[in-house]
């Protein structure tokens, strides 16, 4: 058996997106992503246990366009993930994995993370 | 080139062994994060505009301290897990790949460290 006639992992480059190829590869970007946002995490909770002042600079951040930038695009990995996950776990029980419902699968992914970013945010504002 | 052909090279090797461990935990801890991450998102989205005084109690209340400290855990573990698997798909070089491994790894204790010791210190002052 020689190596080259083996299959080829699809060329990005050329390689027509699919939004299931698509939400793939978003789930892992938004699980680095999250990875990266537990710093802002323990930003937070590490500047509640210093105290009032610790919080004030935690809060200046969080509240400048850059900060509120970050915590939007980190609720909505939150719920993409959390969403596209469960998506996973229908999968890992075997259910779901024809064509066409993994793309109203992955459809419905994408509109209830928005949903529920768009839920969080009014949530935070009122 | 080795002459040996690919199962030849692979028989004998055995398995790493802690493939399904790996993928077990992983599943495990995403079951535990879907309701604790939704509860802590919520929660949060309610404290903004809060005083420092309301945040305290809120995260010194007994059951919120416990759910805390049990989301922290999950959520680095979790998340080490999956950041395993990156370095394992796009680190190459055995030196490289175990040098980040292990910063990784460790960067996500001292965070779950850090994160679940200012909760303790909150609840308990």
């Amino acid at each position: 058996m020689s190596d080259s006639s083996r299959p080829l992992s699809p060329h990005l480059q050329v390689y027509k997106p699919q939004l299931t190829s698509m939400t793939s590869i978003f789930h892992r970007g938004t699980g680095v992503a999250l990875s990266v946002g537990t710093l802002m995490l323990c930003a937070w909770i590490l500047s509640v246990a210093a105290g009032p002042e610790a919080v004030d600079c935690f809060n200046a951040f969080a509240g400048s366009w850059f900060g509120q930038l970050l915590l939007l695009g980190w609720t909505f990995s939150v719920f993409y993930h959390l969403c596209n996950g469960v998506r996973h776990l229908f999968w890992d029980a075997g259910k779901g994995l024809d064509v066409d419902t993994a793309y109203k699968s992955g459809y419905a992914a994408i509109i209830v993370a928005a949903v529920l970013t768009v839920l969080a945010v009014i949530v935070a504002l009122a | 080139m080795s002459l040996k052909s690919p199962i030849g090279r692979a028989r004998g090797l055995g398995s790493a062994k802690d493939g399904l461990h790996h993928w077990w935990m992983q599943r495990i801890s995403a079951v535990l994060l879907v309701p604790l991450s939704l509860w802590f998102v919520f929660s949060i989205a309610c404290l903004v505009g809060s005083d420092y005084q309301t945040v305290v109690a809120w995260i010194a209340a007994p059951w919120v301290a416990v759910s805390l400290v049990i989301y922290f855990a999950a959520l680095f573990y979790h998340s080490q897990l999956g950041v395993q698997v990156v370095i394992e798909d796009y680190v190459h070089g055995p030196a490289k790949k175990l040098i980040s491994m292990y910063l990784m790894k460790l960067a996500h204790l001292v965070l779950a460290v850090a994160a679940i010791f200012a909760v303790v210190r909150i609840a308990l002052a």
